[in-house]
């Protein structure tokens, strides 16, 4: 059956070229940041460039296996394949290997198997089996309570390790289902939401003296606007909004304003009390809020460092200053964006960003162009998992997110994440070259 | 399947972040330079490369100051790996909660990790032997070599001066120093600081991939380093390690200038010390040894001491008498024990014998004489005031009261009391003759330093003029003195005045004079002695003098501190070091020995 289906199989050499570019850019890019001069080869397995040689050609291995697998697999086996993820989840936080806080490793002699990293496949091909299964409907207040538990559950378990970063790649799904019919009001509450938590954190950094209270954090004044802003609303619909709107419109700013103030305040209460040193402080560099280590502010001003050293055209293949002599620490894994930015300069940068896009823009095409949802919503998951990576990872070097470890696809050294956004691509990449073969 | 256009949605917010991200990667790399900047500030390294200071050598060109090479051991914390401490320790000699101290302190703030720290400062050559063959097993550890100051003829440590590393205050008040440059502190070091110190270099490089350092821009914005400008001083080694050794186990100072031009032959001050102590890694405990010492070895008496001068200071008053026409050198005046005490059997001196006799009645009349001339005849008070006045004038013109423009740093100038000195002591008219006239042997208010009597002996010598006493002849080899120490200085005296004085201090060192004792066969020494009272301690003991008479080569001061009797100390250790200088040694041994021996340091 393999062999016959791969006669007709019309496989998008567009993609497959966009993936190739990037992964040999990547691993230029780690030659060159990870270089030691005392084992110049590319094939030094002791040394990053080595290794990643080395998970490429696995990966090449894979995307032969992926081809050769029939294309109903992915939809008939996406349960198992979820639930195998799952139950690795799960068994990473009894048997795992604690490395830089966090169980999220499998340590398999010198290598290291990241799990979360999988994850992401299993529930994007569970949630779109799940989506495209007949009678669903996302607009349904119980259908979308199941794709939220479909996500949540791996989403909990990698909190349980814990590991920030990879959760928040998660949000990708929102995006893919509100393509499908969810709400858009998601994304307006999404994008209120990050303005009110960042204002929350940088006015709640301060300390204000208040008549009768003394000295408390500044979050008051900012909550006390919050509701000074919902009066001026709610006098404002009272004057000048037709009667018959107005009950509605107040509803609406009331609870907004209910909405909003614990939002503020529970972010402020969780960045004070809850959150370890560690991540408050990354988030208050982001913001450029005054933090008590020196060091706090290393990664994220070396990496900007770094950017701006390689200027409009670079400093060229193995000529970056700050990359070669490592200012930025483990300068290939999560910041690996920073030495192609200063090897390659400007022009190197954006063409790295444009071909993110082309590749996300591409994945679109193809999935809009599926007869079948669950291709058209897998599709669309690969898309969103890859551009929440690239958003959190470059804005992170760029120094407009807050410093997440998480990798930039197809660039950032290691196994798991090279092996596992290759499979998340071929997968869509053999779905799509079968479209004309499902109906649906 | 109304949601299709949802595409363009997502599509559009993928397209926004990217447009955002790129807009921020044009701040970043092209709109301005600032992180480029602030990049190669970090990766090219400024290596400073310090000049060595000039050498110092003695006025026949022997070597007094030369550098030796030491070596710092920095860290660069970036660099650093996991390292055996205990061999590291070992190896230079260094506490183990040091070496973490250190290492904890070389990343904290201003200090980062990619800024070099030092670990060790100053091994010496020896020290750094045994561990550079080993620096390869530290990375993240190197070592910079540096000079440092030696002193090969152990002498003269505070009249050749210290020189100490920029710390905090000397950097707010010298912009162009930066932390780690060597200054001058005292002496030579300090007043010829500007020509010894040379020109720091500096080299960019930046290293790369294989941490090999390149320069950069091939070069063109290094600067090379301008080694310090030798100094030719005016010391005479051997003089000075004579006087040294003369003044051993004694409190006090010689002062030697070549009258006719105002070299200093030999800057003594005692108790003095190895100037080698204060190099190195031990200068810090050294420091503070000498510095608790009640001897005070880090006070030079020679320029820092203001003392009563005692009967030397009669030679100035006679002086000034005789300008101001209120003596003669035929004036008598009568030895009145009751004015004031006297010595030895006289009793109507006139000008020189009083001056050989030290009469102290005599010079009581002269200052009379000045400051009392009824020029208010009416108010004794106010004629003293005036008299003083005219007296002052004249007086300071010897030079006291000034630190006579010379390069000494820090020179005292010593008290000569003027009208408005006893206004304010006494009120105005509340004084007359009677409340001051002890200056006028040369006690009271009066101070004077070392060197300025030294002067004194060289305006005498000279017969009316002196050159400002300075310690360096030439800069640079085949380079002249400072214009300042090539100029006469007239001292307003009539070369006449001088032969009465000069021919008294002859005697002096005469049969019947105070320092009979030290008349030499060959060598005509004139001088005055001086005991300065010092109730309840012992009397200090002085003595200036020049010689030869004619032509005269070389003028002193000596002051020892608590002696006694000025013909019994200061006066032999000056014919010693008279009979070094012009002969080369002396062939009284007996005293050489007996004034070597001598502990007077009660």
């Amino acid at each position: 059956m393999a062999a016959s289906n791969k006669q007709n199989l019309q496989l998008d050499w567009g993609t497959i070229a966009l993936y190739g570019v990037l992964v040999l850019f990547g691993w230029l890019t780690i030659y060159s940041a990870a270089f030691n001069p005392l084992t110049p080869s590319p094939f030094t397995f002791s040394e990053e460039y080595g290794k990643q040689l080395v998970w490429i050609g696995v990966c090449a291995f894979l995307i032969v296996v992926i081809l050769y697998l029939d294309a109903e697999v992915f939809n008939k086996f996406a349960i198992y394949i979820y639930l195998f993820f799952v139950l690795l989840l799960m068994l990473v936080l009894v048997i795992g290997k604690e490395v830089n806080g966090a169980k999220a490793w499998f340590g398999i002699g010198d290598f290291g198997i990241q799990p979360s990293e999988f994850s992401k496949i299993g529930v994007g091909l569970f949630l779109s089996k799940f989506i495209s299964s007949s009678g669903v409907q996302l607009k349904n207040l119980r259908t979308r309570i199941q794709a939220f538990a479909i996500i949540g559950l791996p989403a909990m378990l990698i909190l349980l390790q814990p590991d920030v970063g990879s959760l928040l790649t998660f949000l990708a799904f929102i995006l893919v289902m509100y393509r499908e019919g969810m709400s858009g009001n998601v994304l307006i509450a999404g994008f209120a939401s990050v303005v009110i938590g960042t204002l929350s954190i940088v006015i709640g950094a301060g300390r204000t003296t208040y008549p009768y209270f003394g000295e408390q954090s500044s979050i008051w004044t900012f909550l006390i606007s919050l509701l000074g802003l919902a009066i001026l609303a709610l006098i404002f619909v009272r004057n000048f909004i037709v009667p018959r709107s107005r009950r509605m419109l107040y509803s609406v700013i009331v609870i907004s304003l209910v909405l909003a103030s614990s939002l503020a305040f529970s972010i402020n209460y969780i960045v004070d009390n809850v959150l370890e040193k560690h991540h408050k402080e990354r988030i208050y560099v982001m913001l450029s809020l005054p933090v008590e280590r020196e060091d706090a502010s290393y990664n994220s001003e070396m990496a900007k460092i770094t950017v701006g050293s390689g200027g409009l055209l670079g400093r060229g293949f193995h000529q970056g200053p700050m990359t070669q002599n490592n200012y930025v620490p483990e300068q290939w894994t999560d910041f690996i964006f920073s030495a192609v930015a200063e090897e390659w300069g400007f022009v190197g940068s954006v063409l790295v960003i444009l071909l993110f896009f082309a590749l996300i823009y591409r994945l679109v095409a193809l999935a809009e162009r599926q007869r079948s949802q669950f291709s058209r919503v897998y599709g669309y998951c690969v898309a969103a998992i890859i551009f929440m990576h690239v958003l959190i990872n470059i804005g992170m070097v760029l120094g407009l997110a807050p410093i997440i470890g998480i990798p930039l696809p197809f660039f950032s050294y290691g196994g798991s994440s090279l092996m596992a956004f290759t499979i998340l691509l071929f997968i869509m990449i053999r779905l799509d070259a079968e479209r004309l073969s499902i109906f649906r | 399947m109304n949601n299709d256009n949802r595409r363009y949605t997502f599509l559009f917010i993928v397209g926004t972040i990217c447009v955002i991200y790129i807009a921020r990667l044009f701040a970043l790399q092209v709109a301005t330079s600032e992180w480029k900047n602030k990049g190669s500030r970090l990766t090219e390294r400024e290596v400073v490369v310090y000049p060595s200071r000039g050498n110092i050598f003695d006025r026949n060109g022997k070597v007094l100051v030369t550098n030796q090479t030491v070596y710092d051991l920095m860290v660069l914390p970036k660099d650093l790996q996991p390292f055996d401490t205990l061999d590291f320790c070992k190896l230079v000699n260094l506490p183990y909660e040091e070496l973490k101290e250190i290492l904890k302190k070389s990343v904290t703030y201003p200090n980062v990790k990619y800024k070099p720290s030092p670990v060790i400062k100053q091994m010496l050559p020896e020290e750094y032997a045994i561990f550079a063959e080993r620096l390869y097993k530290f990375p993240g550890f190197f070592v910079q070599a540096r000079t440092l100051r030696t002193y090969p003829e152990s002498l003269g440590a505070l009249v050749l001066g210290d020189v100490g590393e920029v710390n905090g205050d000397i950097l707010k008040s010298h912009p162009d120093y930066r932390k780690g440059d060597y200054i001058g502190l005292s002496g030579i070091e300090k007043s010829y600081e500007k020509e010894l110190r040379g020109k720091r270099g500096i080299k960019y490089v930046y290293r790369d991939n294989l941490g090999v350092e390149h320069s950069v821009a091939n070069g063109q914005l290094d600067s090379a380093a301008q080694e310090g400008v030798d100094l030719y001083s005016t010391i005479d080694a051997e003089l000075q390690k004579y006087g040294e050794k003369l003044m051993q186990n004694k409190r006090g100072c010689i002062v030697a200038i070549e009258p006719s031009t105002g070299e200093i032959l030999a800057l003594v001050s005692a108790p003095t010390f190895d100037p080698n102590l204060l190099v190195g890694r031990a200068r810090g405990q050294n420091f503070a040894a000498l510095a608790k010492n009640p001897l005070k070895p880090l006070f030079n008496r020679a320029t820092q001491a203001q003392y009563r001068p005692g009967s030397i200071f009669k030679l100035a008053q006679s002086l000034t008498a005789l300008q101001l026409g209120s003596i003669t050198k035929d004036t008598r005046i009568a030895c009145n024990r009751s004015l004031i005490g006297c010595h030895g059997a006289h009793s109507m001196d006139d000008l020189e014998m009083a001056i050989v006799h030290s009469c102290n009645p005599y010079f009581r009349g002269v200052l009379q004489r000045v400051v009392e001339a009824n020029r208010d005849p009416n108010n004794r008070a106010k004629d003293a005031a005036i008299g003083l006045s005219i007296w002052n004038e004249q007086i300071r013109k010897l030079g006291f009261g000034s630190n006579l423009g010379s390069d000494l740093p820090n020179m005292k100038k010593g008290n000569v009391p003027s009208t408005e000195y006893y206004n304010k002591k006494y009120g105005v008219n509340g004084w007359n003759f009677s409340t001051i006239y002890s200056i006028a042997i040369g006690e009271g208010e009066l101070l004077i330093n070392p060197v300025q009597m030294c002067n004194l002996a060289c305006i005498i010598a000279n017969r009316g003029f002196y050159v400002p006493p300075h310690t360096v002849k030439q800069i640079g080899r085949g380079g002249s003195a400072r214009t300042e120490y090539v100029t006469r200085v007239d001292v307003g005296v009539k070369p006449e005045y001088f032969e009465t004085v000069v021919n008294a201090m002859e005697k002096v060192v005469g049969p019947d004079g105070t320092a009979n004792s030290i008349k030499l066969s060959d060598i005509v020494i004139c001088g005055k002695t001086g005991t300065v009272q010092n109730e309840p301690r012992e009397d200090h003991s002085v003595f200036v003098c020049f010689a030869p008479k004619e032509n005269p080569k070389i003028a002193l001061a000596v002051y020892v501190e608590y002696a006694g009797f000025g013909g019994t100390w200061a006066a032999p250790i000056s014919s010693l070091m008279i009979e070094k200088y012009l002969k080369g040694g002396t062939t009284n041994t007996g005293r050489e020995e007996l004034i070597m021996n001598a502990k007077i340091l009660n």
